[in-house]
């Protein structure tokens, strides 16, 4: 992997900017994607300095071939992304599904915009969580990150290609417009700085490897083509050599293991930030630009005398049921700012189990939340 | 100058005939029939009625969908 | 000396290149993809190819199957998305031979739009088209070309759309090499896969293959024979003929041949071209 090219130092970058800069310290060296407002720079960005440190990019026709372009690129040797939109999201949860049966290391971006359908192209929403949780058919664990700032994008797509080749599995970026078109400081640090996960190659010949023996936490290892595995693999389910395997127990067997190979392996997934829990009364429990506009909404409730704590989810799928769990104890109640008519918030009141209320803040889009509505419902919650 | 084809050996693997009966359409020397045998899963599997006729040209194996019939001449199989 | 023998599994000459413990195959008495699938690895073993860098990318179908039987890096994508997951592939590493193997349905319907993109492109893979005129698998429904009048589980008073002409429409987009032949054309089909898998660019062999569970038996041609009959007495050999006569017609003529082999720029360029 060539290092020439690479930037490193501080930067006023857009967060689509700060993303394909992650995505290149992270070591992508593919991008195949379509333009869709408001993931379009990412994909502009990427078909500037991919060709500067020795990568490809490629427009493809449509996000349906984006996405078997990926996983294509992927299964030949490189780190490969894509960006999109809702709409688009859409069209790729058909190949996402075909990555996370292959057990495709890969990194999708989805820049959420208002929907549902054409919505509003240039304006913002977070309607798409739950989607990227479930939106591909079938049963299927997945991680999903929420960045909360230009910075948090590069880094956090960084996370995600390091995470998607240690899991063997398309991870997802769930951010959204208003962060994708901000501008912050981002500090890129030096390559020798940055920590990448590489791919987890096989450690036995080519004639004794079989595609799909899992290593103790449950991920196999990974040959690419052109190196003499000479491997067959398929959507259909399978079994250990990757050959199609048409009984329910093949079947039980590949599923568990692609859904716990996440579920058993959540401590080392799931990233939250927490303050002021411990003392709280209230708990706003958000992600991605919601939970920056409830920062404001918390300072004025502290200034107000109110303890309320924050909880921010870094890591949206896995959803941290254990650590709500814990909190819903000790809590009245959490507030739960989105923009959608409540997604994340579903997740918050099945994790509470009871033992705390969940007050949702919708906002259907088009716009981030006032942060009177957040306040409002932080004082409700008091009562 | 005419050269006689050294003799050329007809291989089936009976146990992946599926009965198509390709191979005895196009065999140029016409010497291919489906017998009156059948594998295990019940198709008719292939003979040979003149094996010196065989010209080693290999059509039954390249026409054979089943990877069941190939051809051993001096030179190699086909 | 005994001239016939009953040979034991893993005598066969393609034996090398088969993953045998899966076969026999799952193909039908009579279908052609066995013959197709034959003469490919008879291509690929001809052209003596490197055969840890050949790969194959299939898509759904009865002619998607074909990537789990061969002895390669194989694999079996979704429907319709072979092209762009083996262009990806072809990106990622140049060096390899990537060979897409897919079905009439697979490549023409679902996959068109990215069959005409990645012809535009030029993209040096070699493209297996099987036309069996019908989407077996899924139990004989109408395809993109079945001809006009063909019966099939969604058509049953006979086709009333007009087929795609599959050469017609990749030569338009941009191929550097199209060539058609049928099933009973083993030892032709065999020297257009070699050309084909040594061309550099976008190179498309269409082969005209029987299907006899559905879309024989329901066009009066229940038996393999039946059909492959057909190829051989129907066919007529054209070399560059023009592309807009290739439309086939219900128990029409076949036109088959090589159509377009041309030299031109293909993607990815090789490397030194641009300044690289």
């Amino acid at each position: 992997m060539s290092s020439e090219g690479q930037i490193s130092g501080e930067f006023f970058l857009s967060g689509d900017e700060a993303c394909a800069e992650g995505a290149l310290a992270a070591g992508c060296r593919f991008f195949a994607g379509y333009p869709i407002t408001p993931a379009t720079e990412i994909a502009e960005r990427m078909s500037d300095r991919l060709p500067e440190v020795g990568g490809t990019y490629i427009q493809m026709e449509d996000e349906l071939a984006s996405m078997a372009a990926v996983l294509g690129a992927s299964w030949g040797g490189l780190k490969a992304m894509t960006a999109t939109s809702g709409p688009g999201f859409s069209l790729m949860m058909e190949n996402i599904g075909l990555g996370l049966m292959l057990e495709t290391p890969c990194v999708v971006v989805d820049m959420q915009r208002a929907g549902p359908s054409t919505g509003l192209p240039t304006m913002t929403g977070q309607g798409d969580m739950m989607q990227a949780r479930w939106g591909s058919h079938g049963p299927y664990g997945i991680i999903a990150l929420s960045p909360a700032s230009p910075q948090e994008l590069f880094d956090l797509t960084i996370k995600a290609f390091n995470l998607s080749e240690k899991y063997r599995l398309p991870v997802l970026v769930m951010s959204e417009e208003s962060i994708g078109h901000m501008y912050e400081k981002v500090t890129i640090p030096v390559r020798e700085k940055i920590k990448i996960t590489p791919r987890r190659k096989p450690n036995v010949p080519p004639q004794e490897y079989l595609p799909y023996v899992p290593d103790d936490d449950l991920v196999p290892s990974m040959a690419i083509a052109g190196e003499g595995y000479r491997f067959h693999v398929t959507g259909l389910t399978h079994d250990e050599h990757g050959y199609p395997t048409m009984t329910a127990e093949a079947q039980d067997k590949l599923v568990r293991r692609l859904v716990d190979k996440i579920e058993k392996n959540r401590k080392a997934i799931i990233e939250v930030e927490e303050d002021g829990i411990k003392d709280a009364d209230v708990v706003v429990c958000s992600y991605g630009i919601s939970a920056r506009v409830a920062t404001v909404a918390i300072q004025r409730a502290r200034a107000m005398g109110i303890q309320v704590g924050m909880l921010r989810l870094i890591t949206v799928w896995p959803f941290p049921i254990e650590r709500v769990r814990e909190i819903a104890k000790n809590i009245k109640a959490f507030v739960v700012p989105e923009i959608n008519y409540g997604q994340m918030a579903l997740e918050v009141e099945r994790a509470a189990a009871g033992m705390a209320k969940t007050i949702l803040v919708p906002h259907m889009g088009g716009a981030v939340h006032d942060p009177e509505t957040i306040l409002d419902a932080i004082k409700q919650a008091t009562k | 100058m005419t050269t006689r084809a050294k003799q050329s050996q007809i291989h089936i693997i009976d146990e992946r005939c599926k009965g198509c009966a390709f191979c005895v359409e196009f065999c140029p020397q016409h010497i291919l029939y489906q017998a009156n045998e059948a594998n295990a899963k019940g198709y008719q599997v292939v003979r040979v009625t003149e094996p010196e006729k065989c010209t080693g040209c290999g059509m039954c194996s390249r026409v054979c969908p089943e990877f069941a019939i190939y051809v051993e001449t001096p030179n190699g199989k086909q | 000396m005994k001239t016939t023998t009953i040979a034991p599994i893993g005598t066969h000459p393609l034996d090398e290149y088969l993953r045998t413990d899966r076969l026999p195959h799952i193909w039908c008495p009579g279908c052609g993809l066995g013959i197709i699938l034959g003469t490919l690895l008879r291509a690929i073993k001809k052209s003596r190819l490197d055969i840890d860098k050949t790969t194959m990318v299939s898509g759904i179908g009865c002619t998607g199957r074909a990537a789990g039987y061969v002895k390669l890096d194989s694999f079996h994508v979704t429907h319709g998305r072979a092209l762009p997951f083996a262009t990806g592939l072809k990106l990622a590493n140049p060096n390899l031979k990537v060979v897409a193997f897919s079905g009439d349905g697979d490549l023409a319907a679902i996959g068109g739009n990215h069959l005409i993109h990645t012809a535009r492109r030029n993209v040096d893979m070699t493209v297996i088209c099987v036309n069996n005129f019908i989407y077996g698998m899924t139990g004989g429904q109408l395809g993109p070309t079945t001809p006009e009048m063909g019966r099939t589980t969604t058509s049953r008073k006979g086709n009333t759309e007009k087929p795609f002409n599959i050469p017609y429409l990749v030569g338009a987009a941009g191929a550097s090499y199209i060539a058609r032949w049928t099933t009973a054309h083993v030892r032709q089909m065999e020297r257009a896969f070699i050309e084909a898998l040594q061309k550099k660019g976008f190179s498309l062999v269409e082969i005209i293959s029987p299907c006899p569970t559905y879309y024989g038996r329901m066009n009066e041609q229940a038996a393999g024979l039946d059909q492959m009959r057909y190829y051989r007495y129907n066919s007529v050999v054209k070399h560059y003929a023009n592309l807009a006569e290739l439309d086939i017609s219900l128990n029409g003529q076949i036109i088959v041949g090589k159509f377009i082999d041309v030299d031109k720029p293909y993607f990815p360029a090789p490397k030194g071209e641009n300044g690289k």
